[in-house]
């Protein structure tokens, strides 16, 4: 058994934005039953023991855990990498400093589109202008800035100009993911599927963006539209492990609504959850598979593909991803058509503690 | 100027005790180095010109030492 690179650290799902692409789970974990500091160090030591060297510190939005300094500190005390994902909301120049003295290695930024009137209607709050303070503050700061934009049928024929809005903010990276659809982004799925005609122009805007800019365009594919799944996680329980904020511990960031009994870092070591729980054992490797992935040549490459969209789409997360064009659920994907309105996602977690500070 | 390359602000190195290897680690990405990349990134402290990197290096390597300081470079991850 190979060990996990990589933690997504969800620090709380406490958020002052609504986006209702949000890959969350819809039954947002409340903000008293967050893991304490203490814990968070016990889990990021253990973690980095077993091989983890890299921490995605995000949430919701993790400038709403006040001890995301200590937090910080413990990562890079234990030589783990870390980067804050982070709406920007509350990412003033001390704040920021703050998390830069305790060893912070790099910012991602969101934006939810390139105008401010687009951007706060789909983050369902006045957020723009101070993501912009936020833009400032992190390219003065000189970390390392990316920027971080998911795309769906509102903002996608916007991609060229969120572009040159991420240039403008000095960013060194531009990650433009197409809409995952779990959580609040499968309740919303209808409303956020682009058509195929969106994709192809923008593809085509990045495509020549490439030639213009040395900043690096990472376009993040639509899985629905390609007929090839996607890896899931790279396989499941072989590179990632994501902690949820009450301690869970899952495979992939979107399986909380899978039939599995998620092992808790409260209970048990990251290293007896990694290599012994049954919810990281039950699709590692490749022999759970069924037909048509247990004889495919890319079994290796795929996975299978997602086994949260599986379980999703068709009610069995050990069937064939039906993103891919194998799969005899296939249709399923093909029987989909966009438009509609949506649900934005609760603005916090219904607990004490939880920050109002969004309008 | 002469060009002392150094690691930049985006990228750590360190060795990793679980692996048995040394890790270039960046925003998105880990870069497992092989002995004589994490042997030539380990000299990069700003202070060692190319000349005397190479110096320090197994005799015979210098277009390639230059070669792969300059594609890190392009990279982003030496300044």
């Amino acid at each position: 058994m190979s060990a996990p690179w990589a933690m997504l650290a969800e620090l709380t799902h406490a958020c002052p934005l609504r986006c209702p692409y949000c890959s969350n789970p819809v039954e947002l974990a409340a903000r008293s039953s967050e893991l304490s500091t203490g814990e968070w160090q016990r889990i990021l030591a253990e973690s980095a023991a077993l091989g983890v060297v890299h921490a995605h510190l995000s949430g919701g939005e993790p400038l709403l855990r006040p001890d995301l300094a200590p937090i910080v500190a413990a990562a890079e005390g234990e030589g783990v990498y870390t980067q804050l994902v982070t709406s920007g909301v509350g990412l003033t120049e001390r704040r920021l400093g703050e998390l830069a003295e305790a060893g912070l290695r790099s910012v991602q930024l969101s934006v939810q589109s390139a105008t401010g009137a687009e951007s706060d209607r789909i983050a369902g709050v006045a957020s723009f202008a101070r993501k912009e303070r936020a833009a400032a503050v992190v390219a003065a700061s000189g970390l390392p800035f990316g920027l971080n934009v998911v795309l769906h049928r509102e903002n996608l024929d916007a991609v060229g100009e969120i572009i040159e809005l991420g240039l403008s903010w000095g960013v060194a990276r531009i990650e433009l993911a197409n809409t995952q659809f779990y959580g609040w982004g499968l309740l919303n799925r209808t409303a956020l599927l682009p058509t195929r005609e969106q994709l192809a122009r923008a593809e085509a805007t990045v495509k020549n963006y490439r030639e213009k800019t040395d900043v690096e365009l990472i376009w993040v594919i639509p899985d629905y539209f390609d007929g090839v799944p996607k890896p899931c996680m790279g396989g499941w329980g072989a590179i990632s492990i994501t902690v949820a904020p009450d301690g869970r511990v899952l495979p992939c960031p979107a399986a909380y609504d899978l039939p599995l009994e998620l092992p808790n870092a409260r209970d048990h070591s990251i290293g007896w959850i990694w290599e012994h729980s049954p919810a990281f054992n039950a699709y590692r490797g490749t022999g759970w598979m069924r037909e048509p992935c247990a004889s495919c040549p890319r079994k290796e490459l795929d996975f299978g593909g997602c086994r949260c969209q599986a379980y999703a789409l068709t009610g069995d997360a050990g069937r064939t991803d039906p993103a891919c064009g194998l799969s005899p659920d296939h249709h399923l994907l093909d029987e989909l058509a966009g438009g509609g309105t949506w649900t934005f996602r609760r603005p916090a977690p219904s607990a004490s503690g939880a920050d109002r500070s969004a309008p | 100027m002469t060009w002392r390359p150094a690691l930049s602000r985006a990228a750590m190195l360190r060795h990793d005790p679980v692996r048995q290897t040394d890790l270039l680690i960046v925003p998105e990405r880990i870069v497992v180095l092989n002995e004589e990349a994490a042997a030539i990134v380990g000299l990069c402290d700003g202070e060692r010109t190319v000349a005397d990197i190479v110096a320090e290096l197994p005799e015979g390597a210098e277009a390639d030492v230059v070669e792969f300081l300059d594609r890190v470079r392009a990279e982003g991850w030496l300044r």
